[in-house]
């Protein structure tokens, strides 16, 4: 049976948790209700709660309490409710949780994996719409995963618990329930670190990830008998896969970076920045991105859709770029 | 107590005393960068929370807790090397004074984000509870961090699960320069203990007997699943915030009377009404810890310093190899 993304990371903590004892659940209101969109649907009456933690409205706390749990020898999974309120945890992450194996002298590790909502595209307004990779792509200590497909959003939460370090894991509401597909039977894992690269093409390299690959793979669908264009699902944000990235711009000579974060200080700058320093050579026209505008994510749905990437801001940036 | 036991407490005290102000004197001369953090005054608190804990329990110091660290068993070679940023120390010289700690022997490394270690402590408290483990966890931190929101998340959390863990603030006074009227608009910060559903109780910090009574207490009701205790340590630091203040915020009145009530002195006070030989002891003593304390910095200045490179080790545990 397909199973949607949501499924997919709900599935994720049920076999974590059923394999490992260690992995418990912090976040509000993930217990009885299991979850305000039903990503932890099931865990407390499989698991109990004192795995499945319901705590107060206090983020940092989830995250600190969280580390605790880290360094006694559990596997936490913390879930933010909304990701915007990942803010209210920012301290314990960056100064806490990024810092506590190098300032440790390598004594310990942090296997902790802060999940929860994030994006835009469902009039949430400015408190449930944000994107907020770029704030934590500048630290030291920490990964970030961004899945677009749920056997993505499955396998790469399985290994964000697995893993020992701090995990930011982005999981896009609006993907919840709209992205459905079959799921393997057997156990998986999808690493963290490593880029998918999901059309192959000539003349163009689109980067991408999270919610907008979609309308990319669309749009290069599209487009295909006019462009050639190679797809890459970055996946996880932090370490990027730029042996993916360089393979596919020293094979294309061009590349379009698009995020649904806003432009200025987003993701796409440092791609394209690493790009123009290490294959310049190869490039036959500018790097472009195609992200949101520099606001804040509006309510009114044609305020959102104004702001947000879509398929037609797209194929005009494909456009301009292949006309080079 | 036994006479063993009265004599090694002194010990502890006098050895925290020796060791920072040799720091402190470090510092004039410029011998050691950063900044250093006396807590000159506050020995007894340390040592009466510290010396009777299990090897197993855990500790989180602030920042003024050098003594902590001795107490609870870190090696005093390595924690000098970690003063002077070299590679023996816990940080191997990626971070200064008490930002790494020794998980060998249960301590945590403070951050420069007051209070931010409490939700670590009762997370840590937390595990201890559901693998029905009888240690307990003890979150040091100072009145001013108390205003901070960290602090208050971490005891409503503490309070609701009844976990084993033990507030302890170091009241001195000061945070850096600003006096409790403008902290908070309470007496004892102890009285915020009732608000989160667990006892607030107040001791003297600068009397070692006081100290070990109500931390018995605390760490007996926490060891028992009776939960957290707020135990609020009236104390005074001699110097200022860090070495490079003077501290002119205070009278100098205010600091001759906290002077006269030296936790080292009373508790020679109390040894001299016990009978013991107090000349002798102290006598005995002050070898017994210059010696640790020579030796320490002799460790530390022939510890190599860190290699640049060794700035990219310890970031991740499993690092995603780049190609």
């Amino acid at each position: 049976m397909p199973a949607t993304y949501i499924q997919a990371i709900n599935q994720a903590m049920h076999e974590e948790m059923a394999r490992d004892e260690n992995v418990l659940l912090l976040g509000e209101d993930v217990g009885v209700l299991g979850g305000a969109f039903k990503a932890t649907d099931g865990l407390l009456a499989k698991f109990g709660k004192e795995r499945v933690v319901d705590t107060p409205i206090a983020e940092s706390l989830i995250v600190g309490a969280g580390v605790g749990l880290a360094i006694q020898g559990m596997r936490p999974i913390l879930e933010m409710q909304f990701i915007d309120f990942i803010s209210c945890g920012f301290d314990q992450i960056v100064n806490m949780a990024a810092t506590l194996r190098y300032r440790h002298g390598g004594q310990t590790a942090c296997p902790i994996v802060v999940r929860g909502p994030c994006g835009g595209g469902v009039h949430g307004g400015i408190y449930h719409s944000q994107n907020p990779e770029a704030w934590f792509f500048h630290v030291p200590g920490l990964k970030i995963v961004a899945p677009a497909t749920a056997y993505d959003a499955k396998g790469l939460l399985k290994s964000a618990i697995r893993d020992d370090d701090p995990v930011i894991y982005l999981e896009h509401k609006f993907l919840y329930r709209r992205i459905k597909e079959d799921l393997p039977d057997s156990e998986y894992l999808v690493p963290i670190g490593k880029a998918a690269l999901r059309k192959e093409g000539r003349d163009l390299t689109a980067i991408s990830y999270g919610s907008p690959v979609h309308a990319v793979i669309k749009a290069a669908r599209d487009m295909a008998g006019e462009i050639d264009i190679e797809v890459i699902d970055l996946r996880t944000l932090l370490p990027l896969d730029w042996a993916t990235i360089r393979a596919s711009v020293a094979k294309t000579g061009k590349a379009l970076i698009v995020h649904e974060a806003r432009r200025t200080g987003g993701i796409g700058g440092e791609i394209a920045a690493r790009i123009a320093e290490e294959l310049f050579e190869y490039l036959d026209g500018p790097v472009l991105r195609v992200a949101s505008m520099d606001t804040h994510n509006a309510f009114a749905a044609p305020m959102e859709e104004y702001i947000l990437p879509n398929q037609e801001k797209i194929a005009e940036a494909i456009r301009k770029l292949a006309s080079y | 107590m036994t006479e063993q036991k009265e004599r090694e407490l002194y010990f502890w005290l006098r050895l925290i005393r020796e060791y920072e102000d040799r720091i402190s004197t470090l510092d004039k001369q410029g011998k050691i960068q950063g900044g250093i953090y006396s807590g000159k005054g506050q020995e007894a608190i340390v040592v009466g929370i510290c010396h009777d804990l299990r090897p197993d329990d855990w500790i989180f110091p602030l920042h003024r807790d050098l003594g902590a660290f001795l107490v609870k068993g870190a090696d005093p070679k390595r924690l000098m090397a970690q003063i002077f940023g070299r590679r023996d120390g816990f940080a191997k010289g990626k971070d200064s004074f008490l930002h790494g700690g020794d998980f060998s022997h249960c301590i945590f490394g403070a951050t420069s984000m007051l209070g931010s270690t409490l939700p670590v402590a009762v997370g840590t408290a937390y595990k201890f509870r559901i693998k029905k483990e009888d240690r307990v966890a003890i979150a040091f931190f100072g009145e001013g961090a108390s205003s901070r929101g960290d602090v208050h998340e971490a005891m409503n959390f503490a309070g609701i699960y009844k976990l084993p863990v033990v507030f302890v603030c170091e009241n001195n006074f000061y945070a850096y320069s600003t006096p409790n009227e403008l902290q908070f608009a309470v007496e004892d910060v102890a009285d915020r203990g009732p608000g989160y559903g667990f006892r607030g109780d107040v001791c003297s910090g600068n009397d070692l007997h006081s100290v070990m009574k109500a931390a018995k207490k605390a760490i007996d009701r926490a060891r028992n699943g009776e939960g957290p205790t707020f135990l609020e340590c009236k104390t005074y630091r001699y110097h200022g915030h860090s070495e490079h203040d003077g501290a002119a915020y205070r009278s100098e009145e205010e600091l001759i009377t906290w002077e006269s009530r030296d936790p080292i002195e009373r508790w020679e006070v109390y040894m001299g009404k016990r009978k013991y030989d107090v000349a002798a002891i102290r006598a005995e003593t002050t070898e017994r810890v210059k010696k640790v304390v020579d030796e320490a910095l002799a460790f530390a200045e022939a510890s190599p310093w860190p290699e640049g490179t060794e700035a990219m080790e310890d970031l991740y545990a499993t690092p995603v190899e780049e190609d």
